[in-house]
């Protein structure tokens, strides 16, 4: 047999509000629609009923009442509340109906072995529902307009089992058939046929359903006759059924700008707990944040400009008041906490500058993580651990100060770029090298380049130890005499370990590179000892052949 | 007032009469006190269990100390060119090809790719964490609420040097956790700064490490951890090297070698002092050529 469910949020456009300000629902609200001053009720809540709001009167009106919420419409968050039901009910049924904003409808065709029988299941979608934020009615149906005119009339959870349809539906007013209905999209005008039901004394469906069908069609026509039906829940019709893009963006319009991190920080943690429980539903988790916030127009445009210049993610094609992060991340995860704490972090390093008027959180969804941790696999960082000691450590030292190395095939001294640190990440998805003169080395492959070499006859003494060097970043400038070509005594000036006669000396090691591009360089190395305290310190010792200037680079330890 | 061991009320001035049952009478009493039954009595204490010992990747230090201790603090010490980052980098090369994740606390940003290539450090599987002047500054805000923070960051930020920046590093991955390794390269620092760290830093990153798989491993030119340190070794070079290449041409080689000579001068497993154990080896040169 079978049978259709049908979610529908009753006063979309509130729920819509509410589901951005949930803190809201425990006090009257009503959503204002139209331009000032012209602003009139559009929907309301039912503690603002009982304060005495209806739908239609002004702004001035409910002005009046104390302790009500006023809120103008907001068309992004009710696109937004109808992707979170439309995410609801594909995480149920790959065959939905995208029925109206309000509306959705779900074919359930061979669901009962997965999610048990009808009220199990109605009782598990409201509940998904309500976990991303909407209040809904649920009504499960043999045929779909049945599921929607009962999900319409009945609040909460109703299932009405096959061939009560009539009964079920008897006690519900007549205007639940002429709201959303796509059966009379053709028909006569609603109105004048629910006027002309009203003075016949036709006050509910069973009333509607008792009508002799051929009277009633020689009277309203065709409509009448499929108003009936509808009242009888007895039509049939094929579900058109839509696929929906895997786009998942939370956005909030805010009443006032924000000029704070924190206040920020707080929708911010509102918005990535939506979009994880949508990516959740759908058993997506997500590897790339797209941060975008508007920002008023005014004093700190240029500011905000050169932040938008990034590291982390192309912005350069946004509008000039918009401020825009992208965050990515080595693994996929879900779990707000972290995203938020990263985004927190890269937001403190990259304030947006100027107050912000709107926000708008995408994500990218990807499959998640299918990883299994091993008895025997050594010790690694957890991902999301991870992620956030190193947002942290950015912090104190800064972002292009750590990361993982990568050596560049060069012979140029002191060539590596700083990359992101990922020990779980499979080793062929690097990023490619932006110059292609520099092939990089592949990683995986050896650590080692074939231009680093080892002196030749050299003890390994079965070990694989070699003499390290410590670099001076920047080279440290000295003063060289020469004695018979060779470098005599040297004095550095703020350094007075590094002066003196000195004890040893050993080269030099010619090299040169990249003379075709203005970047050329070209170098004699020398090795020295000089006296220290301990006994003898070994150093380093460069002259740039294009400058004539001695530098110490480094000593051996 | 009365006590549970011995009921009497004793007199003042009189000394306490105990049964003359003795010790094991007192014993039994004791045990039989509620508020000392969870308290185990020190004869009965078990041996704390021995560290796991790691490659140094050295063979002769292995020989010597028996590996690094997981879980523990390890000090390197030494002069300039004693062979203190020969021994880092050894020990950072066996790590990574252990596939265990390594961080390297930078302080003085004086890590050589080069070197640590040549070593066979796996670089996908260090974090290279360096130290020093940041070059972004934190940047203005125009709003009044946030400029006394702002003024406060930019304080912090001035009076943060690369120490202060090298121990919060530090504490935030061994907070993290999942490393193989961390190493702190206190060597390019003064030994007057490196003393200025409060033991209580020590403590609380040997207490971070403990009942866990990392390594600790300090770089610095004297011993700074004191009692925290689980082994403690101190390098020196030993000048005979050199003396063998004065007599070749300077011009057909350079340096290739260095001999090392490294002693143990505390080891936790040890129960006596170990002064007179060294181990000697020979670090060979790398160059680009």
């Amino acid at each position: 047999m079978a049978a259709f469910a049908c979610i529908f949020v009753p006063d979309f456009p509130l729920e819509a509000l509410l589901r951005a300000e949930p803190e809201l629902r425990s006090q009257a609200v009503a959503v204002l629609e139209g331009k000032a001053p012209l602003q009139k009720v559009f929907a309301l809540n039912e503690k603002a009923r009982y304060a005495g709001v209806e739908p239609g009167m002004s702004k001035l009106q409910v002005e009046t009442c104390t302790d009500l919420a006023l809120r103008p419409r907001s068309p992004v968050q009710e696109a937004v509340a109808h992707a979170a039901l439309l995410d609801c009910a594909q995480s149920f049924s790959p065959r939905v109906e995208d029925t109206g904003s309000d509306t959705i409808v779900l074919d359930l065709a061979g669901l009962e072995t997965l999610f048990g029988a009808a009220p199990k299941f109605a009782r598990d979608l409201a509940r998904r529902a309500s976990d991303l934020g909407l209040e809904v009615n649920v009504a499960v149906a043999s045929n779909p307009d049945t599921a929607v005119i009962a999900a319409r009339g009945f609040s909460g959870v109703t299932v009405i089992p096959a061939g009560k349809e009539a009964e079920q539906l008897g006690s519900l007013p007549l205007e639940v058939l002429f709201t959303g209905t796509p059966a009379l999209d053709n028909g006569p005008e609603p109105e004048r046929i629910l006027e002309t039901l009203e003075r016949w004394g036709v006050r509910n469906l069973r009333a509607l359903a008792a009508l002799p069908e051929v009277a009633l069609s020689e009277r309203l026509g065709q409509a009448g006759v499929r108003l009936q039906q509808l009242a009888r829940g007895a039509t049939s019709r094929t579900l058109v059924t839509v696929e929906p893009p895997l786009v998942f963006e939370e956005a909030i319009e805010l009443e006032y700008p924000l000029v704070l991190l924190e206040p920020l920080a707080f929708l911010l943690g509102r918005l990535l707990e939506q979009l994880c429980a949508r990516l959740a539903a759908r058993a997506l988790a997500t590897q790339e944040l797209r941060l975008q916030l508007e920002l008023e127009n005014g004093w700190q445009e240029e500011e905000s400009t050169a932040n938008r210049g990034d590291e982390f993610g192309p912005a350069g094609r946004a509008p000039r008041q918009v401020f825009c992060r992208t965050l990515r991340l080595p693994v996929p995860l879900l779990d707000a906490k972290t995203f938020l704490k990263l985004l927190q972090l890269d937001l403190k390093a990259h304030p947006p500058g100027a107050p912000i008027s709107k926000i708008h959180l995408t994500a990218e969804p990807v499959r998640p993580r299918a990883a299994q941790s091993g008895l025997f696999l050594p010790p690694s960082p957890e991902p999301e651990k991870l992620e956030l000691t190193l947002a942290r450590i950015a912090g104190i030292v800064g972002e292009n100060k750590v990361g993982c190395l990568q050596l560049l095939d060069t012979h140029r001294p002191d060539a590596f770029r700083m990359q992101r640190f990922a020990p779980g990440e499979s080793q062929g998805l690097k990023p490619h090298s932006k110059n292609p003169l520099h092939a990089e080395l592949k990683p995986g492959d050896t650590q080692k380049p074939p231009h680093i070499q080892t002196q030749p006859g050299a003890q390994t003494n079965g070990a694989n130890a070699v003499t390290a060097l410590r670099i001076f970043r920047p080279p440290v400038r000295a003063a060289v005499t020469l004695r018979d070509g060779k470098p005599a005594r040297i004095a550095c000036p703020k350094h007075p370990e590094l002066q003196g006669d000195i004890l040893w000396v050993a080269g030099p090691w010619r090299s040169s590179g990249d003379w075709w591009q203005q970047e050329g360089w070209a170098r004699d190395e020398w090795d020295i000892a000089l006296p220290a305290e301990d006994g003898l310190a070994l150093y380093r010792l460069v002259r740039d052949l294009l400058s004539g200037g001695w530098f110490v680079e480094g000593s051996y330890d | 007032m009365s006590s549970l061991l011995v009921c009497a009320q004793p007199a003042p001035g009189h000394p306490v009469a105990f049964p003359q049952e003795g010790s094991a009478f007192l014993l039994n009493r004791f045990s039989a006190l509620p508020q000392l039954a969870a308290v185990t009595p020190a004869s009965r204490l078990e041996v704390r269990p021995a560290p796991e010992l790691v490659c140094s990747g050295i063979r002769e230090l292995d020989a010597l100390t028996g590996g690094l201790p997981r879980g523990g603090l390890t000090e390197i010490c030494g002069p300039a060119s004693s062979g203190r980052t020969s021994v880092l980098v050894a020990a950072l090369a066996a790590t990574t090809q252990r596939q265990e994740a390594c961080a390297l606390v930078d302080i003085s940003d004086a890590f050589d790719p080069v070197s640590a290539a040549a070593a066979g450090v796996d670089f996908e599987r260090l974090l290279w964490v360096r130290c020093g002047e940041k070059k972004n500054p934190p940047q203005r805000h125009r709003d009044t609420e946030n400029t006394r923070k702002n003024s406060e960051e930019n304080l912090r930020y001035r009076l943060e040097g690369p120490l202060e920046q090298a121990l919060r590093v530090t504490d935030l991955l061994l907070q993290s956790g999942g490393f193989g390794m961390v190493a702190i390269d206190l060597g390019g620092i003064p030994f007057r700064n490196a003393r200025r760290i409060p033991l209580t830093t020590w403590f609380r990153f040997q207490r971070a490490v403990e009942n866990t798989p990392t390594v600790l491993l300090v770089i610095a030119e004297r011993a700074c951890a004191t009692s925290c340190a689980a082994l403690v070794m101190n390098f020196s070079p030993q000048p005979s090297a050199l003396s063998r290449q004065v007599n070749r041409p300077a011009h057909a080689e350079l340096l290739d070698q260095i001999q090392i000579e490294g002693e143990i001068l505390r080891s936790r497993a040890e129960r006596k002092p170990v002064r007179s154990a060294t181990a000697a080896f020979t670090t060979r040169a790398v160059r680009i050529s």
